[in-house]
């Protein structure tokens, strides 16, 4: 939007923030075969930028294999994670890495489909959007046979959610595109086997979806140089919080928090959110830790919290969301969270027995074994993350419970 | 159960279809599992909950059930599985692999306590005051896990209204765990819809469209919801307390009709295995408990019969002799109270497909207020008629406003099996201990074809006893009288019956081969709609339709639980008494002949008999203000 000057975009890389010309990617991959397209992806080990990290050329594998009739290719932009806006700045400035990720994976996978879910807060983007797929389909980017490869015809369409921070759940977001209750389905079955309207679906994150144009144009071994040996590429972050300059970073997998601070310009900090209110809350004493698949996983989301912040005021709204986000299916998570809200407020009160706090703390743990999707599964972490990292401050220095 | 591709269904909810091999000796067919350290071999494709049972190994469900399809939603059910990082649901989950299976460690223990623990903090009430007492799958799972306090708190208030609006099905969603079984129930089994899951996270709860009362909206009031709820938080609408009322007031006459299906299932609330009658011990209690007389529904089905059958002969006469294309063929039976709230509501415009003929309950109602307070020289003022009866629906039946025709409320209760057992117990009586005894005069014992009306097909097999004898003066053509093509629990059935040598009031119906179908559950009656629709029924004379799986034997006011095998048992139950019985075509009942003789002189389907046994519908639709 025109008052961000730079459309809150502050660190460029080497993958997603750097220059591509649109079609370039799908070019190479229509002169490959399928199976060397999958090759080079598997060989670049890119894996899910959602936050989950499963290996994106396995998903793709396992649908190419299938011999269902139809499949489908779904972008999940139903960015809804605090503190996270990356897909944002991807689907606003790099459309085209996003729509020819989409193609490509149309081709590698043998689907004619992909839909785009965008967040229902982004409606704005529609228009632009849209336009910009007229554009792709007068270039003979969509549409049928795609840069005259005979018989690969795509075309994406793009479908606006309604505010469900549980949609960004790739199997409730297939129910909403279904036009039913956003609600996660039990799995298995998988969306790489029965998926949108029963068929195998991929479901992929806009930027997951972004890096596979530069993959092509490059290689798997290039995008390989970049980052660590399990998590190769780089990585958007949505920093956000006690930081002179909160935006979207490009940054190669690995950097240490304590880097990270750094180039935002934090000080006095306290805590690190990582991974947004369903990833955990970093201290302190371990910001030599790496953003990475094997360390830290993260979708993106960063939240910087400063020595004056209180630790139990982020819990207990991390907690509200959670008690309103649930889709409110499964007993763990349904009631669950409210408990550990409950107890979030007992502790801000007074009112709590340590016995009754550690017992919602075992109750986070059965959340997170026990819930049916990954939202109840993750939901527990910051309560268990804060409550053991700042047990001192919480309980002790900010004079909770010595009333 | 037909689950498979209903488009109303979300696929979430659909079970997974894993195609099982046909073979299971094949290669591939079956798959070595271990659980709880024991090697098994199972089917490829079966269920860990299946697997687990197969090999006697208990695992806890509550969203589960039998008939519906899978949930996965109460989560109770979890274990752990080599490898998996959390655990996974039983019920949900297909073994496609060698897995190995834990289903009793610490890390299971515990999450099923805890989600014990979690849904009995918001389960609103108190045990000891509920109907569902000692047979509520909640209770017996808190006992079973050893829950003996509310570890995180137990809700003191309500937090919902219940909803008393129906007629028949009464909501306290203070009591709902959300299972959601009764959302699958009316939008699955039933294809109905009526109940959803609304709003989300914390405030989700089990409503209807925007939330109006019951009452308001296209509940049909089969009650096959109640039937499948774990807890309390449906029931059906209890009015056994003014029944005590009128029993316990010598001006009143009361008088009491049973149905058959009841008295095949009510031994079940006694702790007697399903598949038991209790026709003569029930008669004797309810004696014992006050009612003045007792009467046999299968009666009035014998007059149903009657009326129906020669409606329908009436019908085929009309189309076939006066070629009137007026006349609308397949005639559909009248009797299920939920399939004719059903058909008012989806279908309107076929309306006048049904029989006219009321029920059983209503016309037994009409002739109590009538003929027989003329005969016993009661003032009908001073009768209280009550139906007990296997069904919820019937209480709205007997409260439509058109169901007067006596000059009174034809039927002032219906009372569920549930209820009867509940006002047995109180008065102190056993049931299984009660000798046995006979119905009451004047309408006595009735047929055997009567008393088949409470399994699907029922109706259809007694109709075709009679009016297959009355045109062409001969038995069925099927051994015993037992029309084996109506039995069973196919979903639809469709058989037919060829008319040869007629005699000669029915010449006209001359080598017609009389098609029937007999379709039970609203999902199949969906279909034979839809059928019709396409006039892929234009051959076809006449249609049963129940609104319950498995037709009365099923029903929402039986008692609970409710499966396949129960319901099997129960029919049995029903077609053993019929067999057993001398008496068994209805047009062969003394005291209907009677009946004929002494009051409905003009006989079946004349000005009077259309004035007290017949009835009207009405056009529903689907919005109702």
């Amino acid at each position: 939007m025109e008052n961000n000057l730079d459309n809150n975009k502050k660190r460029t890389g080497p993958v997603l923030f750097s220059k591509y010309t649109r079609g370039e990617g799908i070019k190479k991959a229509l002169a490959m075969p399928r199976e060397d397209v999958l090759f080079e992806l598997k060989s670049s080990g890119l894996k899910g930028r959602g936050g989950a990290g499963f290996p994106t050329s396995t998903k793709w594998m396992l649908v190419a294999a299938s011999t269902a009739s139809k499949k489908f290719i779904v972008c999940n932009a139903d960015e809804g994670e605090p503190g996270t806006f990356k897909d944002r700045v991807l689907l606003m400035e790099y459309p085209e890495l996003v729509f020819d990720g989409m193609v490509i994976a149309g081709y590698t996978i043998g689907a004619k489909t992909g839909i785009v879910y965008l967040r229902g807060e982004y409606e704005y983007l529609l228009l632009q959007l849209e336009e910009y797929l007229m554009k792709m389909r007068d270039d003979n980017l969509l549409g049928k046979n795609i840069l005259s490869k005979e018989g690969f015809d795509f075309d994406i369409s793009i479908r606006l959610g309604s505010g469900a921070y549980v949609c960004g759940e790739e199997t409730a977001l297939i129910e909403s595109l279904e036009g039913h209750r956003g609600e996660p389905r039990n799995r298995p079955p998988y969306p790489v086997n029965t998926g949108y309207l029963g068929f195998p679906t991929v479901v992929n994150n806009v930027e997951t979806l972004a890096s596979v144009p530069h993959i092509m144009q490059k290689g798997g071994d290039w995008f390989r140089l970049i980052g660590t040996d399990k998590s190769t590429g780089s990585k958007l972050l949505s920093i956000s919080g006690d930081c002179e300059k909160p935006g979207v970073y490009e940054i190669p997998w690995g950097t240490t928090i304590t880097e990270l601070l750094q180039f935002v310009g934090a000080q006095n900090t306290k805590a690190v959110q990582v991974g947004g209110a369903s990833g955990i809350c970093i201290p302190k004493r371990n910001f030599d830790r790496h953003l990475a698949y094997e360390d830290i996983a993260t979708g993106g989301s960063i939240i910087i919290f400063n020595e004056s912040r209180d630790m139990l005021h982020v819990l207990q709204n991390f907690m509200e969301f959670f008690v309103e986000e649930s889709c409110g299916q499964c007993t763990p998570c349904r009631i669950g969270n409210t408990k550990l809200l409950e107890g979030v407020k007992m502790i801000r009160s007074g009112e709590f027995t340590f016995s009754y706090i550690n017992a919602l703390k075992d109750l986070g743990k059965s959340m997170q074994v026990a819930s049916k999707c990954g939202l109840g599964q993750s939901s527990p972490n910051a309560f268990i993350s804060i409550l053991e990292n700042f047990k001192d401050e919480i309980f002790f220095h900010n004079g909770y419970g010595r009333k | 159960m037909a689950k498979e591709n209903n488009p109303r269904i979300p696929v979430s909810q659909q079970p997974f279809q894993v195609q099982k091999p046909e073979d299971t000796t094949a290669i591939g067919g079956t798959i070595s599992i271990e659980v709880n350290e024991k090697k098994v071999s199972v089917p490829f494709g079966t269920t860990i909950l299946e697997a687990c049972k197969e090999n006697q190994i208990h695992v806890p469900t509550l969203c589960h059930h039998p008939d519906l399809c899978v949930a996965g939603v109460c989560r109770i059910c979890v274990v752990e599985v080599d490898g998996m990082r959390t655990l996974q649901t039983a019920c949900t989950f297909p073994i496609t692999s060698p897995i190995k299976i834990h289903t009793s460690t610490p890390m299971v223990r515990k999450a099923r306590r805890h989600i014990i623990d979690l849904l009995l903090s918001e389960h609103y009430g108190e045990c000891y005051s509920c109907f569902r007492n000692e047979n509520c799958e909640l209770q017996t799972l808190a006992k079973e896990y050893g829950v003996d306090s509310y570890t995180f708190g137990h809700i003191t208030t309500p937090k919902f209204d219940v909803d008393r609006s129906s007629a028949s099905v009464v909501r306290d969603m203070n009591k709902c765990i959300l299972c959601k079984r009764c959302v699958r129930t009316c939008i699955d089994l039933q294809e109905v819809g009526c109940l959803e899951a609304l709003d989300r996270g914390h405030e989700t709860h089990v409503g209807t469209f925007l939330d109006k009362p019951l009452a308001e909206v296209i509940c049909i009031n089969c009650g096959q919801c109640i039937n499948r709820c774990p807890t309390g938080a449906l029931r059906a609408n209890d009015p056994s307390d003014q029944i005590w009322n009128a029993i316990d007031d010598p001006k009143k006459h009361v008088v009491i009709q049973t149905a058959p299906s009841p008295r095949a299932a009510i031994g079940e609330e006694f702790g007697i295995e399903p598949g038991h009658s209790f026709t003569g011990e029930l008669n004797s209690a309810l004696k014992r408990i006050g009612f003045d007389k007792v009467f046999d529904t299968n009666y009035t089905a014998d007059l149903t019969i009657i009326e129906e059958g020669t409606e329908l002969l009436n019908r085929l006469k009309k189309a076939l002799v006066d070629k009137d294309e007026s006349v609308k063929i397949p005639q559909f039976t009248s009797c299920s109270p939920g399939w004719i709230k059903f058909i008012e509501h989806f279908y309107p415009e076929y309306l006048d497909y049904l029989s006219t003929a009321k029920s059983p309950q209503q016309m037994f109602g009409a002739i109590t207020k009538t003929f027989y307070a003329q005969e016993a020289k009661i003032n009908p003022a001073d009768i209280v008629t009550v139906a007990l009866m296997p069904c919820s629906a019937k209480k709205f039946e007997c409260n439509r406003p058109e169901m007067d025709s006596s000059g009174f409320k034809d039927v002032d209760y219906g009372l569920t099996t549930r209820e009867m057992a509940k006002m047995i117990k109180e008065a102190g009586i056993f049931l299984p201990e009660m000798p046995k005894s006979h119905f009451d005069d004047p309408f006595g014992d009735a047929s055997g074809a009567g008393l088949i009306f409470g399994a699907t097909g029922g109706v259809m097999e007694a109709a075709l006893r009679t009016v297959y004898e009355l045109v062409t003066g001969r038995e069925v053509p099927f051994k015993n009288l037992n029309i084996t093509p109506c039995r069973g629990f196919e979903g639809i059935k469709q058989a037919s019956v060829k008319l040869e040598n007629c005699v000669d009031a029915y010449k006209f119906l001359e080598g017609v081969e009389v098609k029937f179908i007999v379709a039970h559950g609203t999902a199949n009656a969906t279909k034979v709609m839809e059928m019709l629709k396409k006039g892929e029924l234009n051959d076809v004379h006449f249609v049963e339709i129940m609104a319950c799986p498995g037709g009365c034997l099923g029903g929402g006011g039986q008692p609970i639980p409710t499966s396949e095998e129960i319901r099997t048992k129960r029919a049995q139950a029903i077609y053993a008494e019929d067999e057993s019985l001398e008496l068994r075509k209805s047009h062969e009942n003394p005291h209907v002949k009677l009946l004929y003789e002494k009051f409905l002189t003009e006989g079946p389907c004349s000005e009077k008999s259309h004035h007290l046994l017949h009835t009207h519908y009405t056009k529903r639709g689907k919005f109702i203000s």
